[in-house]
């Protein structure tokens, strides 16, 4: 193991854990990734010195908080280069994100027959929030099919871009494939016709530097505990433009400028969207998570995870019956497979049991297990903090699974 | 026919042949294989169990009193699951199914499963076998 590597690890505390007797193995990092130590310890310090309901009070610790919660928006902004941190809201994360943006730019700018395009590879949260949105203004659903090897069919993605279509939502990374989309591309193809882009960047902003200015997405989604980060915190990006014209989504306090029994005047962006008293130390958190990223380097942390990808997909391949799901051209860290005449559930049952932490089952994306005819997947998915010998480990236990099952 | 109580003492013994958990999954997929055959005809929709990450079809009969299940699976640790349930639950009468209290699955290592993010479908199974006792029991016995 590098040096480098070895001090990524010992900054983890949970991976020195046993689990059954042997070294814990964590490998369900697209569902949640683990968090430093440094992490853990600015939620502890908030708790600990710093708590005070932020944007209210004029006393001193309520201040304090409120510029280091202001400061992460600024820290955010710059991390994902966004104009402005006006133009970034604090949310419980992606789903929440995605729902806002439904809610809110739906009700405000979508009718009867206009057309929503989303992908056959989307995660359910960015599936359902456009079926109930569709279900209460009457706007249909248009799915962008993938191919084999898990890529999206870029012909008909073109073909289903019509006057019609209003908004386009993308994921940047699938969840159960790891295929990168070609979004900058696609967001240029739906400009062109007029449609309003939101990427799902839950699966991408972990593993890859992401420019939402370079891109010109209209709205980029992501999860803080999915980039060593707390969970019930993540971020909706949108453009300063469009954010300006969309409704509120939650009343409360906060979201407020003036309120009488007669009306109420919405607050400025970003508070319009940010109703109630928000996760203070999640959002301070997810601060000192971009600070890991950054110092550790995302190109780092990118490359690291190839190279275990690279690596399991060489080693993977020897095993007698193993099936892959998913050979994109273009793909993040996750690899997807099962064994042939195996449920991906028993497997993964055993694989627990051999000190192995990985998903199986439908990863919250239907519609991609079902169009490779299985009833579930088997995923493991990387961070900066696995290695090559966690990948010896999980070859060898998906052999002794296999020769238990078969 | 021995009781509810007496065919779960006789698995926690066959289970403690075996300390390793390896031993003793070896032991619950060969129980899955073994799994008495259900009938083609009872593998539809409506006996499929929901909740689980993978399918489970039970069927129940009453017969002369006693009530008789199968099941089947396309997981074999979950058929495996569903063997013991019904070695403990088949051919007794509704009423012990209802009280049946069945801690020889804590006794013999599985608790696990019980837990919902195990999502295999036993706690749904045992729900659905009380059900189906509850439901003969009233139809035919009150």
């Amino acid at each position: 193991m590098k040096k480098d590597l070895k001090n990524i690890r010992e900054a983890f505390p949970v991976l020195s854990r046993e689990i059954y007797k042997k070294p814990f193995i964590y490998l369900d990092n697209a569902a949640t990734s683990q968090k430093p130590l440094r992490v853990i310890n600015r939620l502890k310090d908030y708790y600990s010195n710093e708590n005070s309901n932020i944007h209210r009070g004029v006393h001193f610790l309520s201040q304090e908080a409120t510029s280091a919660y202001e400061e992460v928006r600024r820290q955010v902004a710059h991390f994902i280069n966004a104009a402005s941190s006006k133009e970034i809201i604090f949310t419980k994360g992606t789903t929440e994100s995605v729902n806002l943006v439904a809610a809110t730019f739906g009700s405000e700018f979508l009718d009867r027959n206009d057309e929503i395009l989303i992908t056959q590879m989307e995660h359910h949260s960015n599936i359902v929030p456009w079926q109930m949105l569709c279900n209460r203004t009457g706007a249909i659903l248009k799915v962008c099919p993938m191919l084999p090897s898990g890529e999206l069919s870029e012909e008909s993605f073109r073909q289903l871009l019509t006057e019609k279509t209003r908004l386009v939502a993308v994921t940047h990374i699938s969840n159960a494939l790891g295929t990168v989309n070609p979004v900058k591309k696609m967001i240029a193809a739906a400009h062109q016709t007029k449609a309003v882009v939101l990427v799902d960047g839950a699966q991408a902003v972990p593993h890859l530097s992401v420019n939402v200015q370079e891109l010109d997405c209209d709205f980029y989604c992501f999860s803080a505990h999915k980039m060593y980060g707390p969970m019930g915190t993540g971020v909706l990006y949108g453009k300063e433009s469009l954010l300006e014209k969309m409704p509120p989504y939650q009343g409360g306090g906060e979201m407020i400028s003036t309120v009488t029994f007669d009306a109420t005047t919405f607050n400025e962006l970003p508070f319009k969207f940010e109703a109630g008293t928000p996760n203070v130390s999640g959002v301070l958190g997810l601060g000192e998570a971009i600070k890991f990223m950054n110092e550790t380097g995302i190109d780092f942390i990118g490359r690291h995870e190839h190279t275990l990808l690279d690596y399991a997909i060489k080693k993977l391949s020897r095993i007698e019956g193993i099936i892959f799901h998913g050979q994109a051209a273009d793909r993040a860290g996750v690899i997807s497979f099962n064994l042939k005449g195996i449920h991906s559930y028993d497997a993964g049952i055993l694989l627990d049991k051999l000190g192995i932490a990985l998903r199986t089952g439908h990863l919250c994306a239907q519609p991609v297990i079902d169009f490779y005819h299985v009833p579930g997947f088997i995923r493991a998915s990387f961070a900066v903090y696995n290695t090559q010998e966690e990948i010896d480990h999980l070859a060898e236990a998906i052999e002794k699974t296999r020769n238990m099952l078969i | 026919m021995k009781s509810i109580e007496e065919k779960g003492q006789e698995i926690i013994a066959e289970f403690s042949l075996f300390p390793d958990w390896l031993d003793k999954y070896n032991y619950l997929i060969e129980m899955g294989k073994d799994i008495p055959a259900i009938d083609p005809k009872f593998k539809v929709k409506s006996n499929l169990i929901t909740g689980c990450q993978s399918n489970v079809w039970l069927n129940a009969e009453y017969k002369n009193g006693l009530v008789w299940f199968t099941a089947d699976s396309d997981a074999v640790i979950t058929k495996g699951i569903a063997h013991l349930l019904i070695r403990v639950f088949s051919g007794q009468k509704p009423d012990e199914i209802i009280n049946a209290d069945l801690h020889f699955i804590e006794e013999i290592g599985l608790n696990e499963h019980l837990s919902p993010t195990r999502s295999n479908g036993l706690v749904s199974m045992i729900k659905q076998m009380k059900m189906y006792a509850l439901a003969f029991k009233t139809k035919y016995e009150s």
